[in-house]
């Protein structure tokens, strides 16, 4: 094996399971990246073991212990109609994080593909997809809520589509430009020349190379789409009472701010914490895997 | 027999300043086990005869008349299914530049895996064919080479997986471009060795494209000597480089640094550069830069035979049969 050259990892290395760990310990090296990670596995390990982290139910009302401050009873106290905050926010919890991952992952999908037909179809549908990723851009994105919110009513389902459709131009855009300089490479001719087909070339070539980049990218954006959620069901476009929701609390909470500001903290408390531990955790990992960007704002 | 014969082969780029004549008349057959090379400076066609060989040339290129036959086919009548279900199995290819030929983030095992896609193999079927053309080529381990990505071989390991990847479906015809150029001179000796070991394995024919002569002096039975998207001599290989019949390719010979005898201070060249080709004179491409120029060189040039196999385009080159 004396032929045989090692060169350092680079980000577009497949990932292994060996590969993973190694990440995580240079995260967990990095104090913002270990903050973050620490953040994100309470935020998550809350939503997944509410069931048995608390023993109230999240929606069920008992008008006798309304508006109790924190205690050790109720950890963040009760609400207007005395239901426990730490049980609505552990559920809210789930609400958050299940719209965060699934409509990031709808998201990715759509763009991938939207993206990977651009990059390497004809130049006149690739004009056509970058004139209605530039359309859907243009919308702010409440104006875009609200819209979609008065065709079909508030609900989880709207929120998903809201966040799926200011997400996909982001990501379709990115796979567009990296096919388009794939498009080029010579492994690419070498495959076209042993006869494989455009479909498969995008697969099996185009695929590997712009997954990595766009996985650290979406990750970054997990904390925008929870405040998206969150100010979606504050705004009362998202999900419908009695569901708990993080946005949902801080609006119960808003109203009497001034005599029981806990049920506000409650509902916005984990908003920042979440969205912070992400924004660190994403951070840390594109400096990880991206030594060109270390030491740079 | 013949494995890909070239006739009068006409190919096209429609340009901005109007269509470039980018291959005129380009004849030559590509017998059954033998290496065939094409050798001429850079910008006088070679890949554009490779594309339109392959169908993959470029979207504003065109075969304007000619024929490719290859297995009874007419390539250049052929839909891209038909192309694409040649290309792979029945023609093959190996590129200049090793390092770029490889997909940096998948296994060559599953490179080499999704070249077979085609063959209705299981998995360890495909693995196992993998391995056995691996070792053909000599790369260390290759059970474990398998799983390794690209960046972990050098470049000569490289180049000898693409040839590999290219020989595994044992096609009917190789075309190697440049295969030796990006690499340093022994692994180039090395390469070639390999390469004529493996063409005579498979038994299948080369077509291989080179500016160094001496690798195909080295290597080919047949030269086929382009200038300015023309064929003006063809000829086995001793016939060619021991007779030249085509200024052009006498001049090419002088220029070699390997035939200089004795030490001079300035190399031979040829002086001039190649026509635009979208103005194509037509009589003789070569004429302005020739310096054996005639008033016969004005008309339009047909290939004369000067032996058996061995014909030149110019109206000069007297005849030696």
């Amino acid at each position: 094996m004396s032929e045989a050259v090692s060169n350092p990892p680079s980000m577009a290395q497949r990932l292994r399971l060996g590969d993973i760990w190694k990440a995580t310990r240079r995260v967990l090296r990095e104090p913002l990246g270990a903050f973050g990670l620490i953040l994100v596995l309470v935020m998550i390990g809350g939503a997944v073991f509410a069931d048995w982290l608390t023993a109230y139910e999240p929606n069920k009302i008992s008008p006798r212990d309304r508006f109790q401050g924190p205690s050790l009873d109720h950890l963040l106290g009760t609400d207007h109609l005395g239901r426990d905050l730490f049980t609505r926010v552990l559920h809210g919890g789930r609400i958050a994080l299940w719209v965060a991952l699934f409509s990031t992952a709808i998201s990715l999908s759509i763009g991938i593909v939207l993206g990977l037909i651009a990059g390497y179809g004809p130049r006149w549908l690739d004009n056509l997809m970058l004139l209605l990723f530039d359309s859907i851009k243009s919308f702010p994105t409440v104006m875009l809520a609200l819209a979609l919110v008065t065709l079909a009513g508030p609900s989880l389902t709207a929120v998903v589509i809201v966040v799926v459709l200011v997400n996909v131009p982001g990501y379709a855009r990115i796979i567009r430009t990296q096919t388009l300089a794939l498009k080029e490479s010579e492994f690419v001719t070498a495959a076209q020349s042993m006869g494989a087909s455009s479909a498969r070339i995008l697969r099996v070539h185009v695929m590997p190379n712009v997954i990595g980049p766009l996985l650290i990218l979406a990750s970054m954006d997990i904390p925008v789409v929870i405040a998206i959620e969150a100010g979606m069901s504050f705004l009362g476009l998202g999900v419908r009472p009695p569901t708990p929701s993080w946005g949902a609390i801080l609006n119960d909470g808003f109203t009497a701010i001034r005599d029981t500001p806990w049920i506000a903290i409650a509902g916005g408390l984990p908003i920042i914490l979440t969205t912070l531990g992400f924004t660190f955790l994403g951070e840390t990992l594109r400096d990880v895997f991206d030594p060109r960007l270390k030491g740079r704002g | 027999m013949t494995v890909l014969s070239i006739t009068d082969l006409n190919v096209f780029f429609s340009t901005e300043g109007g269509d470039l004549h980018a291959l005129r008349d380009v004849s030559f057959d590509v017998p059954e086990r033998r290496i065939v090379g094409i050798v001429g400076e850079s910008g006088c066609g070679k890949s554009t005869l490779i594309n339109a060989i392959l169908g993959l040339l470029a979207d504003n290129g065109r075969v304007g008349g000619g024929g490719i036959h290859f297995e009874g086919h007419d390539l250049t009548r052929l839909g891209p299914k038909e192309m694409q279900a040649l290309r792979g199995p029945r023609i093959a290819t190996v590129f200049q530049d090793p390092m770029g030929a490889l997909n940096p983030v998948v296994s060559v095992g599953a490179q080499m895996r999704n070249i077979q896609y085609r063959s209705g193999l299981s998995r360890s079927e495909k693995d196992a064919k993998s391995v056995a053309i691996l070792q053909k080529v000599r790369i260390p381990d290759a059970g474990a080479a398998l799983a390794r990505y690209p960046h972990e071989f050098s470049g000569g390991m490289k180049q000898r997986i693409a040839i590999a990847m290219a020989l595994l479906m044992e096609p009917a015809l190789l075309i190697a471009d440049e295969p030796t150029t990006a690499l340093d001179a022994t692994l180039e000796v090395a390469t070639i060795e390999l390469l004529k070991e493996l063409q005579q394995d498979i038994g299948c024919s080369v077509l291989f494209i080179s500016h160094h002569l001496g690798v195909i002096a080295e290597l080919c039975d047949d030269v086929v000597v382009m200038y300015a998207g023309e064929v003006v001599e063809r000829g086995t290989t001793r016939q060619v480089f021991n007779n030249p019949g085509h200024p052009y390719a006498a001049r090419l010979l002088e220029c070699d640094p390997a035939r200089q005898s004795e030490r001079v201070r300035l190399l031979p060249t040829i002086p001039g550069e190649i026509p635009d080709l979208r103005h194509r004179p037509e009589g003789c491409i070569f004429a302005p830069r020739c310096d054996r120029r005639a008033p016969a060189c004005e008309a339009r040039q047909s290939e004369l035979p000067l032996q058996t196999g061995h014909m030149a385009r110019c109206a000069l080159a007297e005849a030696r049969s």
